[in-house]
């Protein structure tokens, strides 16, 4: 979620301080303190976290009682993290680039990469952890790798996942 | 009850045997090879059929055909267990079409012509107030059909998903277990009998989607095809991808998906954990349904072999006779 505040001490602990009492963990932090506000003097802060279930109502009801304004909430607040196995010629296919397909979405993540090459002339298989906010954007992110593997003949395969 | 078979491949003469060794209360009234056919309304001596087809390789009068037994032939049901055909369904389509044109019963393993014309015939079988049942086409001896129709009557079918292949799953096994390399475990599939000379329709994905097809027929609203499956098959397969799986404690499986909200029709290598219930041994097939009441239900069987085959074919013969019991006029 993206919170303003005003930019004085004791600010930022204030608004993240609810997050505890509900129980949530949080992952990331974002300070933004060279984004212009036409309010003058405040700041706004990007925050991921992971919450219990049915705690935002409460988490939004105390930060507001803190005088700190939520300028958006994300739709899905799941952390997703989804691992896959690539078989092919994945350095001759430049593996920087299919990693960077991933990355430059800049809603998804390649967070872990394990690759093996048996030899030179033999396709190499790697595991690959994806990481994205929510459920729509690891879809997406899943689908630009299905594409790229069809696009460089890899076999790309996913985890077998019950109907979520 | 009477009962014509056609083909007399390892399903045929495994079917004959059980139908000979068990009073199961069914007369075979007409058998039929590719070659010859025999038909005795009062019904055959299956002993002498077996030995005829053991020594001569045909089973009957070589004057006679398949297509003669079924418009001629004495039968309440017609047991279709002709070698498929992927692509054109025949000459299986033609044979239980002319039957169910008869108004006969038609019992079948053959994948091709359920997979190809399943809307036709069933509504042909519709029109004749007859029964057309596959049990055999899927899973080999697991009742995977009637769990979905009558078990699971009144659930609504959220997802299916199915290891359905025991060649593809015979070689990802003895991957994962012995760290044989793809070709390794081929050529040993190979040797046990367990993979055809052209391998292509198991390790391609083909069989496995023919079977999702006729899985999701069963349970899915609209008609689907083989080209609506998106299919990848194992061959590219390499020890380093199962050991990178392993090390997660997972494995990779054939898995056929068919999830009808999303429009899933999938058949492709899959990492599954080593605790999922779909992760079985060797030749084994497995099938996870998930539904609305029952939550997620898992069938693990023999997937093939001419017992488990005639196994699913008699469970539907006898289904048959006991829906109709009383009511079924009997062949004249």
């Amino acid at each position: 979620m993206k919170l303003e505040m005003r930019d004085a001490p004791g600010q930022l602990v204030a608004a993240l301080r609810p997050i505890s009492e509900v129980g949530g963990n949080i992952i990331a932090v974002i300070h933004q303190r060279n984004e212009k506000s036409d309010k003058g003097d405040t700041l706004s802060v990007q925050i991921v976290l992971e919450l219990p279930d049915n705690r935002l109502s409460d988490l939004v009801r105390l930060i507001r009682e803190q005088g700190v304004n939520i300028l958006r909430i994300g739709h899905e607040r799941l952390l997703y993290e989804k691992t896959v196995i690539v078989i092919g010629h994945l350095i001759h296919t430049d593996l920087g680039d299919t990693v960077d397909r991933i990355d430059s979405t800049g809603f998804a993540e390649v967070t872990g990469l394990n690759i093996s090459m048996p030899a030179i002339t033999q396709v190499s298989s790697a595991r690959l952890v994806i990481r994205a906010v929510n459920r729509e954007d690891m879809e997406q992110a899943i689908e630009i790798l299905r594409r790229v593997s069809k696009e460089k003949n890899f076999l790309l395969v996913e985890p077998l996942e019950g109907i979520e | 009850m009477k009962v014509a078979i056609l083909g007399m491949g390892s399903v045929g003469k495994g079917l004959l045997r059980v139908i000979c060794e068990r009073d199961l209360g069914l007369a075979v009234t007409a058998v039929a090879d590719s070659r010859s056919a025999l038909m005795d309304r009062d019904g055959i001596s299956i002993e002498e059929v077996l030995e005829a087809k053991r020594m001569h390789g045909s089973c009957g009068d070589t004057s006679l055909t398949a297509m003669d037994v079924v418009t001629k032939g004495t039968y309440d049901v017609l047991v279709e267990v002709t070698p498929t055909n992927a692509l054109t369904g025949e000459p299986g389509l033609s044979h239980i079409l002319a039957a169910l044109a008869r108004g006969r019963h038609v019992v079948t393993s053959n994948k091709g012509p359920i997979a190809r014309e399943y809307e036709r015939l069933r509504r042909c079988a519709a029109e004749k107030g007859v029964m057309l049942r596959y049990e055999a086409t899927v899973g080999g001896a697991i009742p995977i059909i009637h769990t979905l129709e009558c078990g699971l009557a009144g659930n609504r079918v959220l997802a299916v998903f199915g290891v359905l292949n025991g060649t593809c799953n015979y070689i990802l096994s003895r991957m994962a277990a012995d760290g044989l390399s793809y070709e390794q475990a081929l050529l040993e599939a190979r040797e046990m009998g367990y993979a055809e000379a052209d391998p292509t329709y198991d390790v391609k994905g083909i069989d496995s989607a023919i079977k999702l097809v006729i899985l999701a027929n069963t349970f899915w609203k609209k008609p689907v095809q083989l080209e609506d499956v998106d299919v990848t098959g194992i061959d590219m397969l390499t020890n380093d991808a199962l050991r990178l799986a392993e090390e997660q404690d997972c494995t990779i499986r054939l898995i056929a998906e068919a999830i009808p909200d999303k429009g899933i029709l999938r058949v492709a290598p899959r990492t599954v954990p080593l605790s999922h219930p779909l992760v079985v041994d060797g030749t084994l097939n497995a099938i996870t349904i998930e539904t609305d009441m029952a939550g997620e239900i898992t069938l693990i069987g023999r997937g093939a072999g001419s017992v488990e085959t005639a196994s699913a074919i008699i469970g539907d013969i006898l289904f048959i006779r006991d829906f109709y019991e009383g009511s079924h006029k009997k062949a004249p």
